[in-house]
């Protein structure tokens, strides 16, 4: 488990962005502005010294547990356990391509180290919440973070999954929120509004955190804090940009969501100088 | 007049009963078995696991999206999941957590789902699991058993629980007759022939069993010989079974409680297609709907009687 520091992090996430970007171009669909808004998060968990994982052994039964319930954001979790040593980057320009186990959407079954098949919202938390149930039971010391999408939010099972945790007492899960403002047919408040997140899981009895998730710095001191609390399950809230920090780019392109549209070659290219 | 009964077999326990009492037994011998219940567990029956396991047993509340899920992740962690809920309830309401949660990734997972078929009798139709099997079997790599009586279903809850792999095992509210007094000879996706003839053959599952042994045993008066199988495994199905009764019988009516589309009928019909095509019939619930009723009223009305398999037996032996 590589514990970077705050410098090193960020240019992880900047390596681990160029993949997300590389790959999805390359495979000519996938979803990279709802990967990118997630970067600092993934990047903070896998290389802030948060996760104990082992690339060589990864179903080790005391590994900490990833579990990206917003499946469709997959690139960045391929593009950080590239970086981890779980395969290579060369592997991952697979991407989405027949034959390749690196889906549209993560197959745990076909890849090591992916901890649940996702892809149909709503239920990464709940497997999330089986894997720290089985942790309690063991007497293993793993902890479970389950990444969700804020549109996701919308689907029942996910507060189902939310009041469940908190009567477990499940202090060795915490669930991460992307909140990035945005889902596929337009901005989440107009969707399905629900709010402010911080104050309906409190009011479960979570420990919740509101966060700005594109501050690397934030990310690591709210994954810190979570890490502190022994009572009860956590929460961070993590504000983001969809497609961060690309978004004046994609906002040229006249869509500011992006929703599940690759980036062609040249805005590819524009892209990956801006963030470089 | 229960179904059976004609044939002499003597009521026995309900299955889900047969079941929850197999279950806690087995939870003595193997500490990787929990449950996840829905807040029906005294109804499915994983009532006394959870009261002998309480660290073991998990009830998620009326949540079964949650349930499923959640088993799923126990499930990926070398556990033995046992998700227990009305067979509506659970493979209807979560069925898409039943496709991701379990089937999909091939996890470890053992559906229960009581309260099948329409012999629920007075609570009515929203609890009556009759899409049940048809769901169950249209998942890839999921098998699927609906035991007759109560000692057949000890031994799938045993052979459910042994299997690595996902299943769905499917058990009635009410007592049923006694198919097998002496045991079960059971074994995963192999028929059970429990009554041999040579003009017809009536395959069965669940209460319907002893129901085609009554049909059998009327049709004998007739010079009807009859053989009858317990098809209690529907997926993986017993190929070599039904297409030796196809051909050795030229006729096959399937007999089940469940929805026309989807179930034993159809499963069995696609082997007899494949292999050795010979008349056939169906005795099931229909394109329907029931109601609320007694059990016994509602079998009657909506033809789950052994009068009805006689029915089907003769018009498929006489299109031989």
């Amino acid at each position: 488990m590589p514990e970077l520091s705050l410098d090193d992090l960020k240019k992880k996430a900047t390596q681990i962005r160029e993949l997300i970007i590389r790959i999805t171009t390359e495979a000519g669909s996938g979803h990279p502005s709802s990967s990118l808004s997630a970067t600092e998060v993934v990047t903070a968990l896998y290389f802030g010294g948060f996760m104990k994982y082992d690339p060589k052994n990864p179903s080790s039964p005391d590994r900490d547990r990833f579990i990206l319930s917003k499946g469709h954001a997959c690139p960045v979790l391929y593009s950080a356990m590239a970086e981890a040593g779980y395969f290579t980057t060369d592997d991952i320009m697979t991407l989405r391509k027949l034959g390749s186990p690196w889906e549209g959407h993560p197959n745990m079954r076909r890849l090591p180290g992916i901890e649940a098949s996702t892809g149909s919202l709503g239920q990464g938390l709940s497997i999330g919440i089986g894997h720290a149930l089985a942790g309690k039971m063991d007497g293993r010391n793993y902890q479970t973070y389950v990444m969700l999408g804020d549109g996701e939010m919308g689907e029942g099972q996910v507060w189902e999954a939310i009041a469940a945790a908190e009567k477990y007492a499940l202090n060795n899960l915490t669930a991460i929120i992307d909140r990035n403002g945005y889902q596929q047919t337009g901005a989440t408040k107009e969707v399905l509004d629900l709010t402010e997140f911080q104050p309906k899981i409190e009011a479960f009895g979570w420990h919740v955190q509101t966060i700005n998730g594109n501050d690397m710095g934030e990310v690591v001191a709210a994954l810190k804090t979570a890490r502190g609390v022994n009572d009860k399950p956590t929460c961070i809230v993590s504000k983001t940009q969809k497609g961060y920090p690309v978004v004046p780019l994609l906002e040229a392109e006249g869509d500011p969501n992006y929703h599940g549209k690759p980036f062609s070659p040249e805005l590819a290219k524009k892209a990956l100088e801006l963030i470089g | 007049m229960y179904l059976g009964e004609a044939s002499g077999l003597p009521l026995g326990a309900a299955t889900r009963d047969a079941f929850g009492n197999a279950l806690k037994d087995l939870g003595a011998t193997n500490d990787r078995l929990v449950t996840v219940d829905g807040d029906v567990g005294n109804s499915t029956r994983t009532e006394p696991f959870a009261l002998a396991y309480p660290d073991r047993a998990f009830n998620v509340g009326i949540a079964e999206s949650n349930m499923v899920s959640v088993a799923g992740g126990l499930a990926a962690c070398g556990k033995i999941p046992v998700v227990a809920s009305f067979a509506c309830f659970l493979m209807d309401n979560a069925f898409d957590q039943i496709r991701m949660s379990v089937a999909f990734p091939n996890l470890n997972v053992k559906l229960v789902g009581s309260h099948a078929g329409i012999s629920i009798g007075e609570d009515g139709p929203s609890q009556m699991g009759i899409e049940d099997v048809a769901l169950a079997c249209s998942l890839p790599g999921v098998t699927v058993v609906v035991p007759s009586d109560a000692a057949c279903t000890i031994e799938a809850t045993k052979a459910c629980l042994e299997l690595e792999g996902p299943t769905y095992l499917r058990v009635g509210r009410g007592k049923v007759a006694t198919v097998y007094p002496d045991g079960c000879p059971f074994e995963l996706g192999k028929a059970i022939t429990v009554r041999d003839g040579s003009d017809a053959t009536i395959i069965a599952n669940g209460l319907m069993v002893p129901g085609a042994l009554d049909a059998a045993k009327m049709l004998e008066a007739d010079g009807i010989s009859c053989r009858v199988i317990d098809l209690h495994t529907i997926k993986p199905i017993d190929r070599d079974a039904i297409a030796a009764a196809a051909k050795e019988t030229g006729a096959i009516v399937v007999a089940e409680e469940h929805l026309h589309h989807g179930g034993l009928g159809s499963a069995v019909a696609q082997v007899v297609a494949e292999t050795a095509p010979v008349p056939m019939g169906f005795v099931n619930v229909g394109d329907q709907y029931a109601e609320s009723g007694d059990p016994q009223g509602l079998l009657d009305k909506y033809g789950l009687t052994a009068a009805a398999v006689v029915d089907a037996v003769r018009q498929a032996h006489g299109r031989k």
